[in-house]
């Protein structure tokens, strides 16, 4: 897929050619570091991204006393863990449970938690999303087909300041003595947002 | 600003079509790789901070807005912070060529913009202010349309909500979009459902949201 956007006021190539020009334009200024540029997607593309989250998911659901530190401070947690930075200096977790369910979305621009989800997928920062989450989240979730009893509580959290959300999943049943490293394999980045549920033993490959 | 970005509850975008998790690439196309890094490298210099970059982006008219990809809204934001901070000029912008060179700036390089990413920007101010809610109050959403930049959504103005969680004082983004570090009492607000879309919402269901003490008033 070429872009991530509906229409667009520009065809492709004449957009690379704008970019092209601005970056040699910031380069040859002095504005920017070329070495700096690779670095930053570098961090992006191989270091920072959703297998943190798993981590963090992992270990709550393994150990009682990390989940209740977790949710009690997220962002002291998650430091400890060594992840933090750039959109999650300060970090909540909601936990999901049999009667509540917590979904995450960003109407007013793409705010995510970085340091534990990397960037956001495209759909996440689209209009459909961003729209839909606060009005109706249910039809979103069956989107992702996610289905929720009449009763269960959904919280969705609009993150309108520099407050991040991670949402730790419900462990799934059948994990009973899994070690932290085969539950991360359960642990979707679209559970961490909230709009799937973690994925069940039988859709990964089970210790 | 009542701007396009302001999306909470618009209707008519269509389905969300993600695509599958596991397949999806980080960048769609390679120009976005640099418009990332290039935002995120000039927003080291210090020349404007979070506030300001996403109030440029929002100015855009709102039909380009809605037209532009996310990475597209990215570049031309990114264009508007480099002509208002004095680093570029449309001059530069259309024909790409350097006309003034800048002197007095030193791009960090590969290690300091690593360490400033680990660093982020944090927002908590220790500074002794007293709230003047408590969890339990509940609250309204002043009935505000400022034409700066700001964070209290259009879909709760005006509606009551139940303080939840306070956050601490926050750098207030408001005046942070002006270039003022000011601090304010934040807290996480929940809506119900109800309240905010009418009767045909769920009951059990709730929208929170983290607002600045500014945006609310005893109802």
């Amino acid at each position: 897929m070429p872009h991530d956007g509906p229409d667009h006021t520009d065809p492709p190539e004449e957009i690379a050619l704008r970019v092209k020009a601005l970056q040699s334009l910031l380069i040859e200024k002095g504005l920017v570091d070329p070495d700096a540029l690779d670095e930053i997607v570098e961090t992006y593309e191989t270091k920072v991204g959703p297998q943190r989250g798993a981590k963090v998911v992992a270990r709550a659901w393994s150990d009682p006393d990390f989940k209740a530190r977790l949710l009690d401070d997220g962002t002291a947690a998650i430091v400890d863990m060594g992840y933090e930075g750039r959109q999650g200096e300060h970090m909540r977790v909601v936990e999901n449970t049999a009667e509540i369910h917590n979904l995450v979305v960003c109407t007013l621009c793409s705010c995510y938690p970085w340091p534990v989800l990397g960037l956001p997928p495209v759909w996440y920062k689209s209009a459909p999303y961003r729209s839909r989450a606060v009005i109706d989240p249910r039809g979103v979730l069956g989107e992702f087909g996610t289905t929720l009893d009449a009763d269960v509580n959904v919280r969705v959290w609009d993150s309108t300041s520099e407050m991040r959300y991670l949402v730790l999943p419900e462990r799934p049943a059948g994990t009973d003595g899994w070690s932290a490293e085969d539950l991360e394999k359960l642990v979707s980045r679209n559970s961490m947002i909230g709009v799937e549920k973690a994925r069940r033993p039988d859709q990964v490959d089970a210790p | 600003m009542n701007g396009a970005h302001d999306m909470g509850g618009m209707q008519g975008f269509g389905a969300i079509n993600a695509e599958p998790e596991l397949s999806e690439p980080l960048f769609h196309a390679d120009w976005e790789r640099p418009v990332f890094a290039l935002a995120l490298a000039t927003g080291m210099l210090g020349k404007w901070n979070i506030d300001i970059s996403r109030y440029a982006r929002e100015r855009q008219a709102p039909a380009d807005y809605l037209a532009n990809s996310y990475y597209e809204t990215w570049l031309a934001g990114l264009e508007t912070l480099l002509v208002e901070a004095n680093l570029v000029t449309e001059k530069e912008l259309q024909s790409g060529q350097m006309s003034s060179p800048v002197t007095d700036i030193r791009a960090p390089n590969p290690e300091q913009a690593a360490k400033i990413l680990a660093k982020g920007g944090p927002t908590l101010m220790d500074v002794p202010m007293t709230p003047r809610f408590k969890v339990g109050d509940t609250v309204r959403v002043i009935n505000a349309h400022p034409t700066g930049h700001t964070r209290a959504p259009r879909y709760v103005r005006g509606r009551i909500g139940t303080i939840d969680y306070y956050n601490g004082v926050h750098v207030f983004a408001d005046a942070s979009a002006e270039g003022r570090r000011e601090g304010q009492p934040q807290y996480n607000v929940r809506f119900s459902a109800r309240e905010l879309w009418g009767d045909d919402a769920p009951a059990t269901d709730g929208v929170y949201l983290d607002l600045w003490e500014p945006y609310l008033e005893a109802p």
